[in-house]
């Protein structure tokens, strides 16, 4: 058996894509992949893309943050060398909690932003020096483009051409 | 559609307000304290906290236009209605000011000439040290200026918008954003100064350069929770056919950002003094917390911890449930925040809540809520001509 080819529909307008999207849908078709040189409002449901899971990497991030910002400081701060800062009791460390919160808060955010940040790019694959899998520069640019695989809904390359046609796409490509 | 003010909800509104009045005759009659603080500083906390509602109200409704932001178009009539408060209460304000002028409570340690007066046994040098700003000529005019220009602009925008439903166009949008700058950059010093002159001055040894930031953030977050209840209940009434999730939506994430806002003031205020343990400083966190422990740190972490913890998914602020829950818990506890400010400076460790607090909170409750209603049937609750209402009941997030 060949392997088979992916259809690219390129389009010109976000909104003629959304358009088009819920129209394709409607018809039965499944789309693989949109590349948008920005986030299309209401896409993602109509393409059935599930919502990210990003939001519980950056919890955990935030969380393994705090956890070592509080151990950090109580080991420092308590246990190994207590030192006498403005006559604060430090005997204890919910005795110091007030002067801890600035760095913990502080701590729990790095951790947070610099995982969620790589995650995103090595989720995405788009470190640098990796060569972009993009198949088209230009929708990074001003231009969007819709990724079809016929088998993916049942059809043939040519009916799913004809569904396309009708939505208002500038070009369609077979690769 | 215009707002129908059902007799019911005015029932239930003079029902609070009598109930506001009882409490305030039972607890004049039975309140020992001396001049009858308890029963003024009442007053003062709840004529200032909603207050402070409308102020932000109105600190909105100009930031909406000085950004010519277009996502609250559809709900500006409702932000309208709570600004439209703030005329009954600066009257309330006056005359808890007034009553301080001539003595009939003690709230304003420094009105007291004798506190000035070098020779009398009750002269306090710090407070003399301060005569050239905390006196009171001084403290009347800045008063009567501050009240005086806010209520000025809460009439100039309301009857600005209500000429833009007739005539329509962009002239007025864009006045309006002029208006809306100038207002800002008055608000920004005088919610500032204005802090300072009615609530820092009752403790008036203590001084604390972010308390300005710190109330005005509790006054912003309060309008906020009002705003979406407010909204959220209009929307279930019909009144508001444009106004979709997204919207609601949007409001939820003002209330839970302007809540860490708050927050963040609170303990960074608290945390410097707390660190450098200067007594001067010091002592108005120390009245604090020995009187007033639990009160004091537990409204903090309400405040602080419900929104973060409920209102932190994005399908929970689309959620009217979670939001009602949240709004209605850290709308007392912003109550208890401003409380906090006033009770202690005037009543020390002889403090209540009793039936005269809730009443009286019930009461002032039901006139904000009497004057706010009043003002949604005085005009259609969708704007007509604003140049981008289009935009806003199109709002998807």
């Amino acid at each position: 058996m060949t392997e088979e080819k992916t259809i690219y529909a390129t389009y010109d307008d976000d909104h003629v894509l959304l358009e088009g999207a819920k129209e394709l849908v409607a018809k039965g078709v499944h789309i693989r992949d949109v590349f948008s040189p920005f986030p299309i409002h209401g896409l993602d449901p109509v393409i059935g893309i599930k919502q990210t899971r990003l939001a519980i990497c950056a919890f955990l991030y935030g969380l393994v943050g705090l956890t070592l910002a509080l151990s950090g400081m109580y080991y420092f701060m308590i246990v190994d060398w207590p030192m006498n800062i403005g006559g604060k009791p430090n005997d204890f460390f919910y005795q110091n909690i007030p002067a801890f919160v600035p760095i913990s808060f502080e701590f729990t955010v790095l951790l947070a932003a610099h995982g969620m940040a790589l995650t995103y790019f090595i989720r995405n694959w788009t470190l640098p020096g990796i060569k972009p899998r993009n198949p088209y520069p230009e929708t990074t640019d001003d231009k969007f483009v819709m990724e079809l695989h016929p088998s993916d809904s049942h059809m043939t390359a040519e009916e799913l051409t004809e569904h396309l046609n009708k939505t208002g796409t500038i070009r369609i490509e077979e690769r | 559609m215009d707002f129908i003010f059902t007799k019911k909800a005015r029932l239930i509104f003079a029902a609070f307000m009598l109930i506001g009045i009882v409490a305030m005759v039972m607890g004049y009659a039975n309140d020992h304290s001396a001049h009858h603080n308890r029963f003024w500083a009442n007053i003062f906390v709840n004529g200032f906290f909603f207050f402070a509602i409308s102020l932000g109200a109105l600190f909105f409704l100009a930031l909406q236009y000085a950004t010519e932001a277009s996502y609250m178009v559809a709900l500006k009539r409702v932000i309208e209605g709570i600004s439209q408060y703030i005329f009954i209460g600066s009257a309330i304000l006056i005359v808890f000011f007034l009553a301080g002028t001539l003595h009939w409570h003690h709230i304003y340690h420094w009105m007291d000439p004798e506190v000035y007066d070098i020779n009398s046994e009750h002269y306090d040098k710090i407070i003399a040290g301060k005569a050239a700003y905390l006196n009171q000529p001084f403290f009347w005019i800045r008063t009567l200026v501050y009240l005086g220009v806010w209520t000025f602009f809460a009439r100039l925008f309301r009857k600005r918008s209500l000429l833009e439903d007739e005539i329509g166009g962009t002239k007025i949008h864009f006045k309006n954003m002029t208006y809306a700058a100038i207002f800002l950059v008055f608000f920004a010093f005088t919610s500032s100064t204005a802090s300072w002159d009615w609530i820092m001055s009752i403790d008036t040894h203590w001084f604390s350069t972010l308390f300005g930031w710190y109330v005005f953030s509790g006054m912003w977050v309060s309008f906020l929770i009002v705003f979406v209840l407010l909204s959220i209940w209009l929307k279930n009434k019909g009144y508001l056919p444009n106004v979709n999730k997204s919207h609601i939506h949007d409001a939820g994430k003002w209330m839970f950002a302007i809540s860490f806002l708050w927050t963040y003031l609170w303990f960074s205020q608290f945390m410097l003094i707390w660190y450098s343990n200067i007594p001067e400083e010091v002592t108005y966190y120390i009245t604090r917390i020995e009187h007033y422990k639990w009160l004091f740190f537990g409204m903090f972490f309400v405040n602080f911890l419900f929104p973060m913890v409920i209102l932190m998914a994005r399908d929970a602020k689309r959620q009217i449930g979670y939001l009602i829950v949240v709004g209605v818990i850290i709308f007392i506890g912003h109550w208890l925040d401003v409380y906090m400010m006033i009770m202690p400076g005037s009543l020390g460790h002889h403090w209540h809540i009793g039936f005269m607090e809730i009443g009286m909170f019930i009461g002032f409750l039901g006139l904000f809520l009497y004057t706010v209603f009043n003002a949604f049937t005085k005009a259609p609750l969708t704007v007509k001509n604003h140049p981008f209402l289009d935009e806003s009941n199109h709002l998807s997030i």
